[in-house]
């Protein structure tokens, strides 16, 4: 069995419940925290951990909190954001509905070391039964002392309230988050300023991701030094992956970042291997924005070396060969699956939750849907591709936000990877409307389970 | 009134509007399963903002209904990992079940179908949503289950 971090009490019946978790060695760390450190000293012990930002972009998490500005008399805030929205991923999730005092004592001692009295979880509106059992935790540990006034007789005061959102990819981006947590649209701000100097009601704002936050947990309890060393190179820690698709066993799996994406994918610990003895064709390793790589450079990187299942490793090749780590949603694609139309969904998806600032995001997203669309549908001429691929240039780095980069990746890495499946869509037209290109790509051979 | 009350309390004095996406889906709640202009009206004069602040909040988000909607919103995840688990033959089937196309409602008015975009249950899928609780690992047999489940407790309720 892997080290385990965050998911070591997953199992605990109960856990889910003050008694038990604290029974179990809850709120330890919020205690040392509390009343053995300073501000500065967990704020440093962050730091050398090496924690990246486990909601995609990956940024160090100590390094963020040091930008925050401290002028005088003004509030200071910090979020939590569990808008998870990326397709393939369900992290966040498991971890607020199996382990929600974790989380509320990450943003305890969090909370403690930004000095925001008032801490907001923003979660997305669908996850409403995971929000009400963040409230109960929350009244447990008001109940208990761990939040409310005078928490521990430290003279710190914090609440933390629990903010539904209402469905809107765009608000996992920060400054939408930000503007939707004031009541407003999910559009995204120009920055500069940061959240960080000027965030939620202009205040001095850090917004974490929830994986993130309760990572700070074990931090304090073994140490940054000892956290860094866990793990390989800046892939520090342990990660929680949320493994989707045609596997046999989908669901999410906390790994210390040295395992091959092959044994993550074959061994019975983790996915158990491509679902009904089927062959392994595609996988979208980090969530459905970063590109999609075929068997063959999923499992090896293009010099041939073994690919790992870490920030670096998954980068290996940049955007010609490799792809992201990204939130952690890994989803696999079968030998049955079309390339053409899951870029087709992924389109259709971007289209939908482009909050329509940007002219290059808001038209460009609809284009590459309806092109995909006459392509899937056997309509498609080889110009197309090109377009597309014209589309998708026009729309990366031109936006305020990321959304726009994230729905140009997916279309650009589907035709990088697999131009010949675009074309013999186009070039069989009847045909591509009753059978599967399959892995035909493929001019080596290709990876076959034992 | 309470409810709302605690809402409000959430955030600093002045900062009211904050209130406003909890407040909408209290007012949801309360209204049937969906938001007639009235309601969102009377949200504006409860927050002390513009009609036109809440509308504008309103259409943006996917979660509020602008139209009347039945008692038990399907709403089916049809993206990416859950269209490669096969959704597609679940939509396909619940419209035939029962006969109606995405969007549309049952003539009893006890049935809403509504395609949405990830959901984040993406290892549990085919899925759906229907109010607060998630619907996972959906089969045909499991469909015809669901139906069968909320028919009888309507028919337990007259």
């Amino acid at each position: 069995m892997g080290l385990k971090l965050l998911l070591e009490k997953a199992n605990v019946p109960g856990i889910r419940t003050y008694d038990v978790y604290r029974r179990e060695g809850g709120y330890s760390a919020a205690e040392k925290a509390l009343k053995e450190m300073t501000i500065e000293s967990i704020v440093e012990e962050v730091k050398k951990s090496g924690l990246r930002g486990r909601g995609g972009a990956g940024f160090p998490a100590g390094m963020k909190w040091s930008f925050i500005a401290k002028p005088e008399g003004v509030p200071r805030h910090l979020v939590c954001n569990a808008d998870e929205s990326e397709p393939g991923t369900f992290k966040d999730r498991y971890l607020m509905e199996f382990l929600p005092h974790l989380l509320l004592e990450g943003l305890l001692i969090s909370s403690f070391a930004l000095g925001s009295s008032d801490t907001y979880i923003y979660i997305r509106g669908e996850y409403a039964w995971v929000a009400d059992i963040l409230e109960e935790a929350i009244g447990e540990a008001t109940k208990n002392g761990w939040l409310g006034k005078n928490i521990l007789g430290t003279g710190f005061d914090c609440m933390i309230h629990v903010h539904r959102g209402a469905g809107a990819y765009i608000c996992g981006e920060e400054t939408a988050l930000i503007e939707s947590l004031e009541g407003k649209r999910g559009n995204p701000r120009i920055k500069p300023p940061f959240p960080a100097i000027q965030g939620l009601w202009m205040r001095p704002t850090v917004v974490n991701n929830v994986e993130t936050l309760a990572a700070v947990v074990p931090i304090i309890k073994m140490g940054g030094d000892e956290y860094a060393k866990i793990g390989v190179g800046r892939s520090t820690g342990t990660k929680l992956i949320s493994a989707c698709g045609n596997i046999n066993k989908p669901g999410v799996y906390e790994i210390d970042m040295t395992i091959s994406v092959e044994d993550f994918i074959y061994s019975d610990e983790y996915c158990g291997g491509i679902a009904n003895g089927k062959k392994l064709k595609a996988c979208i390793p980090g969530g459905s924005s970063v590109p999609i790589l075929p068997a063959n450079l999923l499992l090896k990187t293009a010099k041939g070396e073994t690919r790992y299942m870490n920030y670096e490793s998954l980068s290996d090749g940049g955007f010609a060969t490799g792809s992201m780590m990204g939130s952690g949603g890994f989803i696999i694609l079968d030998e049955d699956q079309c390339i053409v139309k899951n870029t087709l969904t992924l389109a259709r998806f971007y289209r939908h939750e482009s909050c329509g600032q940007c002219s290059p995001c808001r038209e460009g997203t609809g284009w590459m849907e309806k092109i995909l669309q006459k392509i899937e549908s056997g309509k498609g001429e080889v110009s197309d591709i090109d377009l597309l691929w014209d589309i998708q240039r026009k729309i990366e780095g031109n936006t305020i936000c990321p959304l726009g980069d994230a729905a140009a990746w997916p279309v650009a890495a589907a035709i990088r990877h697999f131009r010949d499946e675009f074309e013999w869509h186009i070039n069989n037209r009847e045909l591509s409307q009753t059978s599967n290109f399959g892995l035909q790509h493929y001019a080596d051979p290709i990876h076959v389970p034992a | 009134m309470t409810e709302f009350k605690r809402l409000v309390a959430r955030y600093p004095e002045g900062k009211q509007k904050s209130a406003l996406l909890p407040v909408l889906h209290l007012a949801q709640d309360s209204f049937g399963g969906w938001l007639p202009t009235e309601a969102m009206d009377y949200v504006a004069v409860l927050l002390n903002i513009e009609p036109i602040e809440v509308y504008e909040v309103a259409t943006f988000y996917s979660m509020y209904n602008l139209k009347p909607v039945g008692k038990f919103v399907f709403e089916v995840c049809q993206t990416g990992p859950c269209m490669i688990s096969g959704s597609e033959n679940i939509i396909t089937y619940i419209q035939q079940q029962l006969g109606i196309q995405p969007g549309e409602t049952t003539k009893d008015c006890l049935f809403t179908l509504k395609l949405v975009e990830c959901l984040g249950a993406c290892g549990y899928a085919p899925m759906m949503q229907v109010g607060k609780i998630y619907r996972e690992h959906l089969t045909k047999e499991k469909v015809d289950a669901i139906i069968a489940e909320y028919r009888t407790q309507v028919a337990a309720q007259n």
